[in-house]
């Protein structure tokens, strides 16, 4: 198609290569590739195991072993880059059912989680969850925070959590940290952390109909007749119909 | 410890080190009106409407006659994906009350207002491209605005929301979406969002570029992740009826012209599924996956305009589609996260945008399109770094953070942004990132009523079809400004559920005999009127990154435009 020029090669030096193993099967790939574009540059039309791109939505989780060196590693394909001799799978799925619940019909104790995750009290502290999160998160300490009570440290340390599930696919234990973590976070938001009190308050002034006549009136007016209201207001003023612009 | 960037980049580092010093106390002169006037001319791609390789005049369906961006064009003016004689549409596999199209922050508050409005979970049948909640709203980190401060009200906020879109908005619709966000924000309060809070619950608001008061809410950096999940969480637990990999591939018709379902495709069997509803509710979100003007992207991989092109195709009118919003910094090095958010808070904390030479060139806080036209200034006339990957960039000098502000600042106040990039080796808090405009919002849309009613371009409504979120335009005008997205998806999301729950409850289930394709046959016999000859079928549903394409999404700038433009379609 006429818009669409060729890559220009020149003032771009070659890529050095690498070569990876896609479930056994080696691909020559450029080496600044993450594993999830290496997968695209090989062939692959990701449907599963891909949602962000960008490290946030935890869809992407990969087990990889590195030439030479015996450990299991696991990471996000989209924030991890290809490594020559790497050996990798992608997990699209860590099996975890989710248990429902009604938040009204909850407590906000750590008794309450231990009886929707019983498991959670078999964990061993092996610290695996720890060695596992890509983002570098405590799963294993926030778990402990639940059995203590503390279930706001539990939902603080879990705050940066995108449910990747890869504490969850080594657990010995086999507790769904995610799961929990989610139960204990809307928990603390909803009956630890207290309320906004101008938020409630400005919510009832709205429904009362405090500003309606106002703003029937605002947004009928002429455009150069807005725009001297926002002037006002950008100055800090505060709003008033009666206002003349430039005024302070 | 070895240099974070190859030589010739690192050798441009130096030239930044050497005038941090300099340039710490530096004072910027705003720009004058008509000289950023003259820069987005120049340098902005939404001033190049005569270009035909930047947009394009529709020359069929409802919007006939406005231009759009060309990707956007390729993608309206191509031959539907689905041809009508391989669907059999006696074979009804589920019939509904209500049928919800994508599950970001939009589709999940039209379900979950749908259940509080009566109708029952079981009765609600979700389509989303990827899993439930993948989407952009997961990935917003900044925050949620709403009128609920002290010195506030919705007429300030509205006001703002009028001077960020031009004064081009629609003003009914962004009163509703200012008249609902307190609401907005106690609804999500409820279901234990966890927010940014003093200890007596008051909220940490803060300050939005654009906006005149402070009235961003905040989940850390992680906004939209808190959100989204939270949501999710609720609708899985009221037992939410998903279909996951089934994205909606077309509208289905009662022959009458009125929505009557939809067409689902499941990318795993390589099925269709034919739906059939009471009432359909579009929230399949932006377009950043078309790579607009050959543009990296901040947004999901299943951004790709699918929901927009579908309406289109029932006679939907669209609006706003002449402006795109860029941000100004999107990562550009290394290649793995091209194109991902750098939050503009760096900026707000004090680092400068920094060309080769090591010279700060704008005052860091100019609205988004001056800085991203500055920036592609830059670059055009030679003033930018180009990668090994042919990426070219400008230096965003996040060091200057910590040296204003104390050690310690950039790794506190911007946590995700630490990670990105250390993640790769480089140490924001000593070294400067590389930076290039990306393509963050649509601004425009699928044309809505109040009651987020599908409208033709008469005005009259789509029988059965409702629309929220980013794949709808309007209540931004020409222009969104930070945090008011989150409100819309929240405000119109709800909106449309409830709205969709009542017609539903009245509306009569459409009769098998009647479900019909005859839109689309009608729409490629209007192309071929038009003389329009193309291989290209739509929606795309997921863009094409294989092989060599990888690594050509990105690229523009004057001397060399669309250096590595990527055809969606090859
Ligand atoms: C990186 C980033 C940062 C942002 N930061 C902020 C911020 O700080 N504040 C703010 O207010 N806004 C922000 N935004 C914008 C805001 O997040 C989005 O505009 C908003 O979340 C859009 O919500 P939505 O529900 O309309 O669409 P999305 O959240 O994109 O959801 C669309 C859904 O539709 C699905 N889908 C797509 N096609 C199909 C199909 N054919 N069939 C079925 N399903 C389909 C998608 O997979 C997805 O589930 C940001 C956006 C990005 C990308
Ligand atoms: S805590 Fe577990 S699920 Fe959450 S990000 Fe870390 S590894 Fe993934
Ligand atoms: S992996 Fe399981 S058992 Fe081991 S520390 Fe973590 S939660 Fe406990
Ligand atoms: S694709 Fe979302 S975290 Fe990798």
């Amino acid at each position: 198609m006429s818009q669409n020029q060729e890559v220009e090669k020149k003032d771009q030096p070659e890529s050095e290569m690498a070569t990876i193993y896609i479930m056994g099967k080696p691909y020559e790939v450029p080496s600044e590739l993450t594993i999830m574009q290496a997968q695209e540059y090989a062939g692959y039309r990701l449907i599963r195991g891909v949602g962000c791109r960008g490290g946030y939505c935890g869809a992407c989780t990969t087990i990889y072993r590195k030439k030479d060196d015996y450990k299991l590693h696991i990471d996000l394909a989209c924030q991890t880059k290809v490594e020559d001799g790497m050996y990798l799978v992608q997990l699209p799925f860590v099996p975890a059912q989710k248990p429902k619940w009604d938040l009204e019909e909850l407590e906000a104790t750590s008794e309450e989680v231990i009886r929707i995750f019983p498991e959670i009290t078999r964990c061993v502290s092996c610290n695996t969850c720890t060695q596992a999160c890509p983002q570098n998160l405590e799963p294993m300490r926030a778990i402990q925070a639940i059995r203590r009570g503390d279930l706001e440290q539990a939902a603080d340390l879990s705050f940066d959590c995108i449910s990747c599930g890869a504490c969850s696919a080594r657990c010995p234990a086999e507790i769904t940290h995610y799961h929990v973590f989610q139960l204990v976070r809307r928990l603390y938001g909803k009956y630890i952390q207290p309320k906004a009190e101008h938020v409630a308050q400005r919510v009832g002034e709205i429904e009362e109909g405090k500003f309606d006549d106002q703003m029937d009136e605002l947004i009928e007016l002429p455009e150069d007749r807005i725009r001297e209201l926002f002037l006002d207001v950008r100055a800090g003023n505060e709003f008033s119909l009666d206002q003349n612009s430039g005024e302070e | 410890m070895t240099d974070p960037y190859p030589e010739h980049m690192m050798e441009s580092v130096r030239r930044v080190n050497a005038t941090r010093d300099e340039r710490k106390d530096m004072e910027f002169d705003r720009i004058p009106e008509e000289e950023s006037d003259e820069l987005l001319r120049q340098w902005h791609p939404d001033y190049r409407k005569s270009d035909a390789a930047f947009f394009r005049e529709l020359a069929v369906g409802p919007a006939k006659g406005k231009i759009v961006p060309t990707e956007v064009a390729n993608v309206l003016e191509a031959h539907p994906r689905v041809n009508p004689s391989d669907v059999d549409l006696s074979e009804v596999e589920y019939s509904t009350e209500l049928l919800v199209i994508g599950t970001g922050g939009a589709g999940l508050s039209a379900i979950l207002w749908a259940n509080n409005e009566g109708i029952a979970m079981e009765d609600i049948l979700v389509s989303t491209a990827l899993r439930l909640g993948d989407s952009n709203s997961k990935m917003s980190q900044g925050g949620i605005q709403a009128c609920d401060g002290k010195d506030d009200s919705p007429m300030i906020h509205w006001l703002d929301v009028l001077s960020g879109g031009h004064w081009t908005n629609d003003r009914p619709l962004a009163r509703d979406l200012v008249e609902k966000g307190p609401l907005a924000i106690k609804w999500l309060e409820s279901l234990g969002a966890t927010f940014d809070k003093e200890q007596d619950g008051d909220m940490q608001l803060l300050m939005a570029g654009g906006a005149s008061r402070k009235r961003i809410h905040s989940c850390k950096d992680y906004t939209g992740l808190e959100l989204t999940r939270v949501l999710m969480d609720e609708a899985l637990s009221r037992d939410v009826n998903t279909l996951e990999f089934c994205p909606t591939v077309s509208l289905l018709t009662d022959g009458s012209g009125a929505v009557a379902g939809g067409l689902l495709w499941n990318m795993e069997t390589e099925e269709y599924h034919v739906v059939r509803s009471k009432a359909t509710v579009i929230a399949t979100g932006g377009f950043g996956r078309l790579h607009v003007a050959g543009f990296p992207t901040t947004n999901h991989y299943a951004a790709t305009c699918d929901g927009l092109v579908s309406a289109y195709r029932v006679g939907a009118d669209i609006i706003h589609m002449q402006s795109t919003q860029y941000h100004p910094t999107g990562a550009a090095y290394p290649e793995q996260i091209v194109g991902l958010l750098v939050t503009e808070k760096c900026r707000s904390m004090g680092a400068q945008l920094v060309n080769d030479d090591g010279e700060a060139f704008i005052y860091p806080l100019e609205p988004r399109d001056v800085e991203s036209a500055a920036e592609l200034k830059e670059i055009g006339e030679g003033r930018g770094i180009t990668t090994p990957t042919g990426q070219d960039g400008i230096w965003l000098d996040t060091p200057m953070i910590d040296k204003k502000r104390g050690e310690g600042a950039l790794e506190d106040g911007l946590a995700a942004i630490y990670r990105l990039f250390t993640r790769f080796g480089i140490d924001p808090t000593e070294y400067p990132v590389l930076v290039h405009p990306t393509l963050h919002y649509q601004n425009g849309g699928i044309a809505i009523n109040r009651d987020t009613q599908v409208v033709k371009p008469d005005g009259s409504p789509i029988e059965n079809l409702f629309a929220s979120g980013e794949t709808t335009g309007g209540v931004h005008g020409d222009n969104r400004l930070m945090g008011n997205s989150w409100l819309e998806i929240v405000v119109f999301g709800r909106k449309s559920g409830i709205s969709a729950a009542k017609h539903a409850k009245k509306a009569k289930m459409p009769k098998k005999s009647d479900l019909s394709l005859a839109h689309l046959d009608k729409y490629s016999k209007e192309l071929e009127e038009a003389g329009i000859e193309t291989e290209r079928r739509t929606p795309i549903i997921l863009p094409n990154y294989l092989g060599e394409n990888t690594m050509k999404a990105t690229g523009y700038g004057k001397e060399k435009p669309f250096k590595r433009r990527l055809d969606l379609f090859a």
